[in-house]
């Protein structure tokens, strides 16, 4: 079940205008910069963007070209969530005060900013509820860098830190649960969504903006470069990861679950991986196993979700 | 309520000080993260802004990083911002102190002076500030709790000043300061206010005037911003001095960069910050009445080092010591002898030098400390010459 | 002091003097840069086979495709990068990558 288009009901009423302008120097076929712009269709009243350290921050701010229409503001990059909470704070004040008129802060992280070092200033964020908007647009490993693996790289995967290599085939850890970890911390609202779905996403956006408090959501955005496809396919592969059950589309709202796409007949976990290069190694035999265990933690999760839909609370 | 407005002296520690100061000061968001021995400051402001005797948005972060990177949010944002901590947590800010800085954010931050890790010691020393040293920030030293009061007055008339808006940290020794009862002065909250209202910060964030702040800059550039910022941070002292006329015209009391005390013909004379400057002059008195030429000269501006006013006040010394509460490991000796030394040999004068490195971790420097060491310089000067360059003072061996 | 001019900084003319402080500078200035040269390939529109369906519109990660006069679109071959997202996504099929 889609999100009922609350604000968006088509493509045709998203608006025209663009917050995020041309000229940035992301990549050709960047998922990344498509969720900027998605984003930026659905602002609402004056609006801020916090901008931690990462792909998007560095190309769309090297001085001296900003591919920014709003104020944008850069600080480090982990503590995205601690200056999004200060101006967020000041704003607030500064109206009662009367030296000042709210903004809409959002504050735009990628997976490396939010899943690992950028976490605990999130948590702290979102445990003292300040009036945000925290997008982690994830393109599962540091991209920026070169590649290199992050809590958000799926098991298997090949990054420059985790290769797929004649030991150790790629990495062995698992994706770290970050919409379970925030929905433990009982926010308003958050939500995942998946770039291929755009008005699913940009509707969670303004529904997001709309919360007096904390809110969140973790967007996939493929990465040419580093998940090693044509540019083209980025939209694609987008959809294939909620088509098989990779990456579900749900919202948490105080910690309870709805799953917005039901996906009942899943595409086979190969389709989405196969169409990357930093999958190719474990359609060798010998790493079968690992491509087993990748198939297996999407059922699990998957059917867990189900569960947690039923019983009401994610955490 | 009334009440409070009649009556002007108060006995506080210098961390209720601070605190009345900030309040008095109607900052408007306050982040901070608590550390031994700053945590009254922390404490006092949150019960103001529960009770609504503060107006301000009061925010605990989950730590220090956090906490100077709320208030750098917040400054940006227009807001009147404060924060405070001490040791580790200032060294756990350092990155953000650097970015603070460069990005223009008049914070203040009062910080409880504390002895760095490891080993873990909770009291007095200034490697906490020194290891700020230069990230850009302003950086002032009270001598005793009415200083301490009145410097985080002068901290946002100084960081907010239009040519400036550089963050400014007030320092305050830990325990010694921060949590002695003193008596002293305090201004009314419309003194205040006189003193230091609220101006809009020039680049504050604003929709309808969307700039990019903390770009990217490469090799073309960056450098050109670093001179810039150098040339902005050398606006402080002359910035100082009107913040320091302004705040004599109001309060009666008047704050220089460095405070000369019998320096005019000192044969002798003494650098130090912090409350160690009082125990000094109180013994140079005793001494000075018993003719001994000899001076006390207290920094009440560490960064920007005021150069050419120690290089006056050295000028005619014929023995210099300086008192160091920090090391630089590694380095040529303490911090505050090492701009000492290079202030002496870049204004041509030559004259016996040491550094007495001493209370490290709250290691007391009491009255006889001080009357040992005086005596110590008057031997020396004797003798001519120093038996050593760095003395740590009071070590057992 | 915010405002700069792009084409001057890029040329160097331009001193720690005349730079804005903290390089805190108005937005918007990435137009300045033509992101099209960057491409080797260009989609073409075939406006016949065009069902005004937007999803070009939607999906293109550069804001180049314009949206003009309610459901037509065209490209903006300044900022384009050719990176075929749009023809890929083209139900009727009616966009094609040509070589630049």
């Amino acid at each position: 079940m889609d999100i009922a288009q609350k604000y968006f009901k088509t493509i045709k009423d998203v608006p025209i205008e663009d917050y995020f302008a041309p000229g940035h120097r992301l990549c050709a076929g960047c998922g990344p910069s498509l969720a900027m712009k998605l984003t930026m269709k659905a602002i609402r009243m004056p609006t801020l963007v916090v901008n931690a350290t990462g792909c998007v921050e560095v190309s769309t701010s090297l001085f001296p070209y900003v591919s920014w229409r709003l104020p944008w503001i850069h600080v480090a990059f982990e503590n995205t969530g601690a200056v999004a909470s200060g101006i967020s704070e000041a704003f607030r004040i500064l109206e009662k005060k009367g030296r000042g008129k709210m903004h809409d802060v959002i504050a735009i992280a990628g997976d490396g900013g939010t899943f690992d070092i950028g976490l605990q200033a999130l948590s702290g964020a979102l445990e003292r509820n300040h009036k945000m908007l925290y997008i982690c647009y994830d393109n599962e490993a540091y991209m920026n860098t070169g590649i290199q693996r992050s809590g958000a790289t799926p098991t298997g995967a090949a990054t420059t830190t985790s290769p797929a290599g004649k030991v150790i085939p790629g990495k062995q850890e698992r994706k770290k649960d970050l919409i379970g970890i925030v929905g433990a911390h009982r926010i308003p609202y958050a939500a995942t969504a998946s770039i291929s779905h755009p008005l699913d996403f940009i509707n969670k956006v303004r529904k997001a903006l709309e919360i007096d408090g904390a809110s969140f959501i973790h967007v996939l955005t493929p990465c040419t470069l580093g998940w090693r496809y044509s540019p083209s396919q980025t939209i694609k592969i987008a959809r294939l990861a909620v088509e098989t059950r990779y990456f579900p589309i749900i919202e948490v709202e105080e910690g309870r679950v709805r799953i917005n796409i039901k996906v009942n007949k899943p595409r086979p976990l190969e389709e989405f991986l196969e169409a990357q290069g930093r999958f190719r190694h474990l359609f060798q035999s010998e790493n079968k196993h690992i491509l087993e265990m990748l198939k297996q933690q999407v059922e699990e999760n998957w059917n867990r979700l189900l569960k947690l839909e039923e019983i009401g609370l994610y955490a | 309520m009334s009440e409070l407005k009649q009556i002007r002296r108060m006995a506080l520690t210098g961390d209720e000080a601070v605190a009345y100061a900030a309040k008095q000061a109607d900052v408007d968001v306050i982040a901070a993260y608590p550390i031994t021995p700053q945590t009254i400051i922390v404490e006092r402001l949150s019960r103001y802004v529960a009770d609504g005797e503060l107006n301000a948005a009061f925010i605990q972060a989950e730590s220090e990083h956090s906490a100077i990177s709320i208030c750098l949010g917040a400054a940006l944002a227009g807001a009147r911002t404060f924060t405070s901590t001490a040791s580790q947590g200032l060294a756990l800010m350092h990155e953000i102190l650097h970015i603070a800085s460069s990005m223009r954010a008049p914070i203040v931050m009062a910080i409880a002076n504390r002895a760095l890790n490891s080993p873990l010691n909770i009291h007095c020393d200034h490697s906490d500030v020194m290891n700020a040293r230069d990230t850009g920030w302003i950086h002032l030293f009270a001598n005793n709790v009415q200083e301490a009061y009145d410097l985080t007055l002068m901290a946002f008339k100084i960081a907010e000043n239009p040519e400036i808006l550089l963050p400014v940290s007030v320092n305050l020794d830990g325990f010694i300061l921060t949590h002695s009862v003193e008596p002293l002065e305090v201004l009314s909250d419309e003194e205040v206010q006189q003193y230091i209202p609220h101006i809009p910060y020039p680049y504050r964030i604003d929709f309808d005037r969307p700039l990019a702040y903390g770009v990217m800059a490469l090799p073309d550039t960056y450098m050109e911003f670093r001179r810039q910022f150098y040339e902005v941070i050398m606006k402080a002292p002359p910035v100082f001095r009107k913040a320091s006329e302004s705040f004599s015209k109001i309060s009666g009391r008047v704050y220089d960069m460095v405070t000369p005390y019998f320096v005019e013909d000192a044969e002798i004379i003494v650098i130090a910050l912090g409350s160690t400057v009082e125990t000094l002059r109180y013994v140079a008195r005793k001494l000075r009445g018993r003719n001994v030429k000899i001076g006390v000269a207290g920094l009440t501006m560490y960064r920007p080092f005021p150069e050419k006013e120690i290089a006056n006040i050295l000028a005619n010394a014929k023995c210099v010591a300086v008192m160091d509460r920090a090391y630089s490991y590694g380095g040529v000796g303490g911090p505050l002898y090492t701009d000492v030394l290079s202030t002496l040999y870049k204004n041509g004068i030559r004259t016996m030098t040491a550094d007495f490195v001493y209370g490290l971790g709250g290691r007391d420097f009491k009255l006889t400390d001080a009357e040992e060491l005086f005596n110590k310089l008057v031997r020396s000067v004797e003798i001519g010459a120093f038996d050593q360059d760095i003395y740590w003072w009071g070590v057992r061996e | 002091m915010t405002e700069i001019d792009v084409n001057k900084i890029v040329k160097g003319e331009f001193s720690w003097k005349t730079l804005p402080p903290a390089a805190m500078i108005k937005v918007l200035t990435s137009l300045e840069y033509k992101t099209g040269t960057w491409r080797i390939e260009k989609p073409i529109i075939d406006q016949s086979k065009c069902t005004r369906c937007l999803l070009c519109w939607i999906y293109c990660p550069d804001m180049a495709v314009k949206r003009i006069d309610g459901g037509n679109v065209e490209i903006d071959y300044e900022f384009c990068k050719g990176c075929g997202i749009c023809a890929e996504v083209c139900p009727p099929k009616a966009i094609k990558m040509v070589e630049e």
